[in-house]
């Protein structure tokens, strides 16, 4: 973490040495660094010099209109998409060009804002694929279920079985993902980063399309994995109230550009973030 | 210098073979951007219109066979034979039948089902269509002649002999191959663009959803764009099965329009022309090139090796629509 | 007896994943396995070696080659013609080159030629997607069937152009060749469909076989979560071709003993497989076999009604044949795009509530 000292870019107050949140949580260094990311789709900038950071432990919201960028800012940090401009610093590394797997590999998990799970296979199996990393025995000893395959198998599925417990999944464990409810998709999904112990979860609009106990619920299960687990949080969403209350730091983004970021009280009381909300002409 | 006339005689035949296979190609496009099926079924169709044409013209008895094997007669031919326009108007008729019949009892099944499942039953239509055509009219090898012109044009060998001195050796059907399959490609064209029935079918092409919420019936389309492509089928079944006579091989043009389409991207009409074009001159001179070297019939499968070599650089064809991937 | 989960507690996680996690099915299993292996030697005779079973076990090896790739991994091949054409060619040359070696090792080491061979040609899956992959299978069909055809080498520069299988024994059982009883054939033919089934199974059940339904369900989610694409295509591609070329290679040297490529590796292979990966189901081990028992049976049945029943000329018989198996396909895709396994699958689902269904 030589070079957390040496970053004039992200031009935040927050310490280098971490922070204590409101409610009373030590956050740690800096985690991930992104430095002046921009991001074209031929003509169009969809994200414009964009830097911020994200710290050990905390949860980070990514905030802003429709079309602001934000889905995109995720897809940049899973390797999907390779941006023009700007670096990525995982760990005080500088990340390289990397593809969306090695990314994976790193400890970076994530789920989707239009659910991206695997209708064709059970719950348990779709969770277990989250594991795919932690799994080292052969093609050979996978084909003859000989040694190493099927002890790690099982040292996966009990892992995998905590997970099901934590998020209360016991009794669709062997349903198909593709008969199950919206609201449990997602929580499935959310099972399946969670399978692969990451470092840092990416959130995409975990609580979107969800009745209030469902967000509720989601709510805790985000607020115990970072508890629970250590494990950091980056998350978009579009439920101001849940964001708030959830978060520890903000980045409110308008067409690509940031426009804010703080704690969720410096957030809501910057005029340019309200004036975003409100619609105010842009010039 | 003999070597080059060679070459562009084999350029120029390979142009007009281009066009043969761009009308079967155009088929496939027509089909799949109106309903999003890849109608491998294709060339069986053509089949089935060239079996369907001869056995009007001749006066056959359909299912022959299957009647004398029921009940022991000894029907083979009715006593009339019938005109070839006639003939061709009342085989296109059977091709609009067949399209009502295939919307009625596979299509409206298949809603909203993978694209890789409508392509597989069309594999299963195609077998059906093969068997049903044999056994409606008999397997054996028939010749088709609707009047078209055969044979090596003199006025060309000799012209060229004047200019050149070197006769080109051009078929005359060929010729007129490549004249109506280009009327063909124009009057689509021109009903896709420019008719009511046109727009509404490139409206389903792009959403059936919002298509449907503006009134067009997907039913009535997809009837009408399984008749266009039948059409196309009975032309370029009467072409190649005046060529070469019609039978079973007919049926596998179909697979030497799939690497068109797939340079031409699937959904362009100009790039299945062009992708037509570049496939038969290249089979030929490659043919005519390479082939001695290695054995010759090339043919078989230079069109697929090009085609692949090709979509591993631009996968969306040469015309076709750029893919932008999301999550 | 009634078949029941109820008193099947799994205590362990080993358990709960096995292949029959109901007793009453792995009794069955265990019954037709030993069946299979030890009555049917004993009864067999030609006509049912050469009519049903011999291609009924080589098909089934096809099919589950094909179902890893196409029902597992979503990539749609219509190119096992030709890759079957591979493993003949390539145990041809094995069993002419090295007389001493077992056959058992040329037809296993014609599996892994097949394999490289299909991975080559499962290269372009990672830039192409869909159907446009299925046409470029095509290409592997029609360049492979064509090298084979032209050049000499591959068929030692027979005049026929034909390859022949010679004579090779197991444990002093002739297995190839005209002198091979039935049951020797058929007892060759199992072990390697029962090897087959159970490496298939292995691979399904585990790490690599939930990479290759997470690129079959969404490739891109699939990436993103930490499949390798590369890896995960192209070993479906090269266990798949593993498995179809050692069907190429027993069709070719145990069943046929001479064959011709365009004849026996031609297209309508590649469509016949991919019928009965269809008809049996997509992505099961248990589907393989029924849809290659299916589609051997049928003809075999249709023959026995339409010519031997009905009197009909056999080429009429034929072209009715096409006719159902082209109607049976659309059939299947419309009503139960899972196949008989899925079929199969709810009348165990009936018969566990049986008798009494509320």
């Amino acid at each position: 973490m030589t070079d957390i000292e040496s970053n004039p870019l992200t031009g935040q107050p927050a310490p280098a040495e971490g922070y204590v949140t409101a409610d009373g949580r030590q956050i740690g260094g800096v985690l991930m660094d992104l430095r002046n990311i921009t991001l074209r789709f031929g003509g169009v900038e969809a994200i414009k010099n964009i830097s911020f950071d994200v710290r050990e432990g905390e949860i980070r919201a990514i905030i802003g209109p429709n079309g602001a960028g934000k889905s995109s800012m995720l897809n940049v940090i899973s390797g999907f998409y390779v941006p023009q401009e700007g670096e990525v610093w995982f760990k005080g590394y500088k990340r390289g060009p990397m593809r969306p797997y090695e990314v994976a590999r790193l400890g970076i998990a994530r789920t989707f804002q239009n659910i991206a799970l695997f209708d064709g296979m059970t719950v348990l199996d779709n969770i277990m694929t989250g594991r795919l990393n932690k799994t080292k025995s052969g093609f050979l000893s996978q084909a003859l279920w000989w040694g190493a395959a099927e002890r790690e198998e099982i040292a996966n599925r009990e892992q995998v079985e905590r997970i099901i417990d934590f998020l209360e999944i016991q009794n669709i464990r062997k349903t198909p993902v593709g008969r199950l409810p919206y609201g449990l998709k997602k929580r499935v999904e959310l099972a399946r980063a969670l399978a692969a112990e990451p470092q840092i979860l990416l959130l995409d609009e975990p609580m979107a399309g969800m009745n209030v106990e469902e967000k509720e619920d989601m709510s805790r299960f985000v607020l115990d994995v970072n508890d629970e687990f250590g494990t950091t949080i980056v998350l978009i969403e579009h439920d101001m109230g849940v964001v708030m209350d959830l978060s520890d730091r903000v980045v409110v983004m308008d067409y690509g550009r940031k426009i804010g970021d703080g704690s969720p009280d410096e957030v809501r009381n910057n005029q340019e973030v309200i004036d975003a909300y409100l619609g105010v002409a842009h010039d | 210098m003999d070597q080059l006339f060679y070459a562009s005689e084999v350029f120029i035949n390979g142009l007009m073979t281009g066009v043969m296979y761009s009308l079967v190609a155009l088929g496939f496009v027509l089909i799949f951007k109106a309903s999003g099926v890849f109608n491998y079924a294709q060339g069986v169709m053509a089949l089935f219109a060239a079996l369907t044409l001869v056995g009007i013209m001749e006066g056959q008895v359909p299912f022959s066979h299957l009647i004398n094997a029921t009940f022991g007669t000894h029907l083979s031919n009715f006593s009339w034979t019938v005109g070839p326009v006639v003939a061709i108007l009342l085989t296109a008729g059977v091709m609009v039948l067949l399209a009502i019949v295939i919307e009625k009892l596979v299509l409206q099944h298949l809603v909203g089902q993978e694209p890789i499942i409508l392509f597989m039953a069309t594999i299963g239509l195609a077998y059906f269509l093969e068997g049903l055509g044999d056994v409606m009219w008999g397997a054996d090898i028939k010749t088709l002649d609707v009047g078209l012109p055969q044979g090596i044009s003199d006025t060309i060998e000799q012209a060229t002999a004047n200019w050149f001195g070197y006769g080109f050796f051009i078929d005359r059907l060929d010729i007129w191959a490549t004249i109506i399959a280009a009327l063909l490609v124009a009057a689509l064209v021109a009903f896709s663009q420019y008719t009511k029935q046109g727009r509404a079918m490139r409206a389903v092409a792009d959403d059936h959803q919002a298509a449907l919420s503006v009134g067009i019936s997907l039913q009535f389309i997809w009837i009408m764009v399984w008749s266009i492509a039948g059409f196309v089928a009975l032309v370029a079944g009467i072409m190649w099965g005046t060529k070469s006579g019609v039978q079973f091989s007919l049926s596998l043009i179909a697979l030497k329009a799939l690497p068109v389409l797939m340079l031409g991207g699937f959904t362009s009409i100009p790039g299945a022309i062009v992708g037509g074009l570049i496939i038969g001159v290249g089979e030929k001179l490659f043919e005519f090139f390479v082939g001695p070297m290695v054995g010759g019939a090339t043919e078989n499968w230079f069109a697929y090796v090009l085609a692949l070599i090709f979509l591993v650089f631009r996968p969306q064809g040469l015309f076709g629509e750029r893919i932008i991937e999301r999550v | 007896m009634f078949y029941r989960e109820a008193g099947n507690f799994k205590t362990s996680y080993r358990d709960d994943g096995q292949t029959f996690p109901i007793k009453l099915d792995r009794m069955g299993y265990y019954v037709i396995l030993g069946v299979a292996a030890m009555v049917v030697p004993f009864v067999i005779n030609d006509y049912w070696a050469s009519a049903v079973l011999l291609p009924f076990l080589i098909y089934a090896i096809a099919a589950i080659g094909l179902n890893i790739l196409t029902g597992y991994a979503g990539q749609v091949s219509l190119g096992t013609g030709g890759f079957m054409a591979v493993g003949a060619y390539s145990v041809y040359k094995l069993m002419t080159a090295f007389p001493d070696l077992s056959i058992l090792i040329h037809v296993l080491l014609a599996g892994g030629i097949t394999a490289m061979v299909g991975i080559a040609f499962g290269l372009p899956s990672l830039r192409i997607k869909g159907f446009y992959l299925a046409v470029a299978t095509l290409a592997a069909q029609f360049f492979l069937v064509w090298l084979f055809n032209k050049v000499p080498w591959f068929y030692n520069y027979s005049a026929s152009g034909q390859i022949t299988a010679p004579e090779r024994t197991v444990l002093g059982w002739a297995v190839t060749g005209p002198a091979a009883s039935p049951a020797a054939k058929y007892l060759v033919c199992l072990a390697f469909v029962i090897f087959a089934a159970w490496v298939a199974r292995n691979l399904t059940r585990g790490m690599i076989g939930r990479k290759w339904m997470a690129i079959r369900d969404m490739d891109i989610a699939a990436e993103i979560i930490g499949v390798n694409p590369l890896t995960a295509k192209l070993s479906a591609f090269g266990v798949s071709s593993f498995f179809v070329g050692i069907a190429g290679a027993l069709l070719f040297a145990v069943y046929l003993g001479a064959a011709e490529v365009g004849e026996a590796f031609g297209i309508n292979k590649s469509f016949l497989v991919l019928f009965m990966v269809i008809i049996g189901g997509l992505g099961s081990i248990f589907g393989s076999f029924a849809g290659a028992a299916f589609l051997v049976l049928l003809p075999v049945f249709l023959k026995n009604v339409l010519v031997g029943v009905l009197g009909w000329p056999t080429d009429l018989a034929a072209h009715i044949e096409l006719m159902i198996v082209g109607a049976l396909i659309i059939f299947f895709l419309i009503v139960e795009p899972h196949g008989l396994a899925r079929l199969w699958q709810l009348v165990k689902e009936k018969l566990r509530l049986w008798p009494f269904p509320h």
